[in-house]
């Protein structure tokens, strides 16, 4: 992902001289450096000082510029909390914070570097919109649609690198604001967004291999959250189910629970989040996931799989 | 014909009796709320007069390739003065100053007319002044920002983070003032924190051109900012009295806040008055 956001950042910055990086210390990788070295007075690197580069990027939007402010998801959202919320939403600015590595992904660094409450606190934000693409072609449309909109300010939420593709058959076309149907089925729809997606996919199979016609929807943008799409899938299915990489409260489960009863719902809803708890455990991003109850097999017993 | 935006020839005598006009104006609409920064806006008015009436360049429709962010946005009732006196602002919207149907705060609110940057809370300023810099740079414009920040602002990481930047850059297009009345809400900036001062050595430090000045003094303000010597932001450390010109209120932190009385009003506006003559 992190490759493609550059490629697809290298690409809007070629097209439209508005478009501005912020990046704070983080290393130019793929088309990064390309961005670097071909435009060098749009490549802002402002060192170990995030709320600069968050009052930078709002500095920059105020003169009409498109700036994305650009670093691991915690310190581009977290640490400069105020100026996201003062200078970018409340002056309602155009600037894209990425979030790079969101979730559990930096799974031997620690709780310092884990974001699992990002989409709850940047959802809380008037004005803030939350994009998070489940594999890199959506972060390349994102990225795009991002670079030229004048909404106001964006949440991009990014995994980290080496990604698969789920979405090159996908039956919607990728609209912000939308749920993105993958592939259309009517007995169980999978709701995901983000590169846990890969297990929403094999829940999938797993589901199919027992007979039934499986929905998998990309959530991809989170706020604001295609309610009718949701309420729409919780009417249609008899079975929804979410697997998020999110704290319980706050993320598209939460949300998908509310939809269901203020929609009166009558279908079956599991929903699989990360623990509401700070972890101390080290070891692969799926270990992690695990240690938060996110394992694949727990999720296929859940569901009545196993 | 040049349309070259142009620099207003600046008569310092003029810009005190500006300046007298707009604290009365200031003194004016205290008398409509309960609360308003009227110590730090006077603290200011010699400063934000000077960068509106003698530093920003005009266009021929009085538009300015220039900007103005007020850092320290409780100090905006000298900002909001004088962009009635440039007729930006009407007297209705003065007239409804922190009203319900009003759109004028006692902190400046983008969107509104002259107002580049919503601010309030401390310590954004800066940084924001820097991104409009590289803005300007980027664009091979020749806009010039400038900035108030006030002395306990300076205390804020954030607002170093910004002083480094502003160097780093080599944004020579911004012109910062501190605005040192050596007060804050709880006291003296100084006793807060000793260590702090000198703070023109600070922002030397920190690789910035840097000019101490009397802060009540338009000539000298002007003087320091047309007189610098470029390649570097600029930053003038502008010693100021909180709630200068009227005598009750200099240097008294209960006027960082409050609004006088109607006694307190009447005494204000005879020194103010007296002043002018």
């Amino acid at each position: 992902m992190r490759n493609t956001f550059a490629e697809a950042l290298y690409k809007a910055a070629t097209a439209n001289p508005d478009v501005y990086v912020v990046v704070a210390d983080i290393s130019p990788a793929g088309s990064m450096g390309k961005f670097r070295e071909q435009y060098p007075e749009r490549f802002i690197n402002v060192g170990v000082a995030e709320q600069s580069m968050i009052g930078i990027s709002a500095g920059l939007a105020l003169k009409g510029c498109q700036p994305f402010a650009y670093t691991i998801a915690t310190f581009s959202l977290y640490r400069p909390f105020e100026m996201v919320r003062d200078d970018l939403c409340y002056q309602n600015l155009p600037v894209t914070v990425v979030g790079m590595g969101a979730g559990v992904i930096y799974s031997t660094l620690g709780g310092t570097h884990h974001t699992q409450e990002d989409i709850a606190i940047a959802g809380a934000l008037p004005n803030m919109q939350i994009v998070s693409p489940c594999d890199p072609a959506e972060v390349a449309l994102a990225t795009a649609w991002c670079a030229q909109q004048k909404n106001g300010p964006v949440y991009l939420r990014l995994g980290k690198a080496g990604e698969p593709v789920f979405t090159d058959n996908a039956v919607d076309p990728w609209v912000f604001g939308k749920l993105r149907c993958i592939q259309r089925g009517s007995d169980v729809c999978i709701l995901s967004h983000g590169i846990i997606m890969g297990m929403a996919m094999k829940l999938a199979r797993q589901f199919e291999a027992a007979g039934k016609s499986v929905s998998i929807v990309s959530c991809h943008t989170l706020k604001p959250l295609d309610r009718a799409g949701i309420a729409e899938a919780l009417k249609s299915h008899k079975h929804v189910v979410v697997v998020e990489e999110h704290a319980p409260h706050g993320g598209l489960a939460s949300h998908t629970k509310q939809i269901a009863w203020d929609s009166r719902a009558q279908c079956r809803l599991d929903v699989f989040t990360l623990q509401d708890e700070f972890i101390h455990n080290y070891g692969s991003h799926e270990d992690l996931l695990g240690a938060h109850g996110l394992s694949y097999d727990r999720i296929a017993a859940g569901v009545g799989l196993s | 014909m040049n349309d070259a935006p142009r620099l207003n020839s600046f008569d310092a005598a003029a810009a005190r009796q500006r300046c007298l006009r707009y604290r009365k104006r200031i003194l004016d609409i205290s008398q409509q709320v309960q609360a308003l920064h009227i110590g730090s806006a006077y603290s200011c008015t010699e400063i934000v007069d000077c960068v509106y009436n003698g530093l920003m360049r005009r266009n021929g429709d009085g538009s300015s390739p220039d900007t103005f962010l007020m850092s320290k946005g409780h100090g905006c009732m000298i900002q909001y003065a004088i962009l009635e006196d440039l007729g930006v602002l009407t007297r209705q919207d003065m007239d409804l100053y922190c009203k319900p149907n009003g759109i004028l705060g006692c902190h400046p609110d983008y969107g509104n007319p002259g107002i580049e940057a919503s601010t309030g809370s401390l310590g954004h300023g800066l940084s924001m002044v820097v991104g409009m810099a590289l803005a300007e740079r980027g664009r091979r414009t020749s806009g010039v920002i400038y900035t108030v920040l006030s002395d306990g602002e300076v205390q804020e990481g954030s607002t170093w983070e910004a002083v480094l930047m502003a160097s780093s850059f080599g944004l020579s297009n911004i012109v910062a003032f501190v605005d040192y009345n050596n007060f804050q809400s709880l006291g003296r900036t100084s006793e807060t924190h000793p260590s702090f001062f000198p703070l023109v050595d600070k922002f030397v430090a920190f690789g910035w051109e840097t000019v101490e000045v009397d802060g009540h003094d338009p000539a000298a303000i002007h003087d320091a900012v047309v007189s610098r010597k470029g390649g570097k932001p600029l930053m003038v450390v502008a010693n100021t009295t909180k709630g200068k010109g009227v005598s009750y209120m200099e240097n008294v932190p209960i006027w960082h806040y409050r609004s006088p009385s109607k006694d307190e009003y009447k005494k204000a506006l005879e020194e103010l008055e007296a002043a002018q003559r």
